[in-house]
């Protein structure tokens, strides 16, 4: 019998109003639930600046939050370019997002560093002119 | 250190939210992802960064309060997300680099 939960967003294309709202409901449904706050701190870290890729880079895309005994996973699937050079856009500093983007704050080239930096595991399946389906997994009982 | 007594000291504008809290610690910079990364739950957090995203950001670290620098304003949809999402906003017209010396020689 399996005891998941499951968490669907729909995350809304070039709408930076609206940016960040999934994770800061993935934050809530997490602390009501008594995780410890370090954990939802990264979990809201790392599907935030994922969140916000898929905004600026993809036109949007689906996020999908797993709860199960061991793990939190976040998968993030969009229908994007696809990311060219993996290695290049896990740099620190290197970031492809447009004038425009960056007036905001973000196109720090810190998003992908980020996600890696605050999960314990990150696996990125991307294809070029296909999208891009990102999966993370931050361990519960380390 | 609480909130009121900075504002006081510094001649803060309250812009939303209350003021009856404390701050530990403090984190200035504008780039997102880097105060994502760095500001720390109940850190005061300075940014001449006054769009909606700041918002989100400060919800998801949360940070004590956001003190916006050399007077800028908090565009509208912001300022509704910051009543909303009950985070307290301040500003003064100082610059960051100013407000930086002057919160640490209280603190020291």
């Amino acid at each position: 019998m399996s005891n998941n939960l499951n968490f669907h967003f729909n995350v809304d294309g070039e709408n930076f109003s609206s940016a960040g709202e999934a994770s800061v409901v993935v934050k809530k449904k997490l602390r009501q639930l008594g995780f410890p706050p370090d954990i939802i701190r990264r979990v809201s870290i790392a599907m935030y600046e994922g969140e916000i890729n898929m905004v600026i880079h993809a036109n949007g895309g689906d996020a999908d939050v797993t709860v199960d005994d061991d793990y939190i996973t976040i998968v993030l699937k969009d229908t994007g370019p696809g990311i060219p050079d993996v290695s290049l856009a896990m740099q620190e500093g290197y970031s492809t997002a447009r004038e425009s983007i960056r007036a905001l704050g973000f196109g720090a080239g810190m998003g992908l560093p980020n996600m890696k930096k605050y999960t314990d595991s990150m696996e990125i399946d991307t294809t070029v002119g296909v999208g891009t389906t990102i999966t993370m997994k931050i361990a519960l009982n380390k | 250190m609480n909130l009121s007594e900075l504002c006081e000291k510094l001649s803060l504008t309250v812009v939303a939210g209350d003021t009856g809290k404390t701050f530990d610690g403090v984190y200035a910079g504008d780039l997102l992802s880097r105060a994502m990364s760095h500001v720390e739950a109940d850190n005061l957090w300075i940014t001449i960064m006054s769009n909606i995203n700041v918002i989100a950001v400060a919800s998801l670290t949360e940070a004590s309060a956001v003190l916006l620098a050399e007077d800028v304003e908090l565009v509208p949809e912001a300022l509704e997300a910051a009543r909303d999402k009950e985070i307290t906003v301040l500003s003064s017209p100082l610059t960051v680099y100013e407000l930086c010396v002057k919160i640490g020689e209280f603190a020291s």
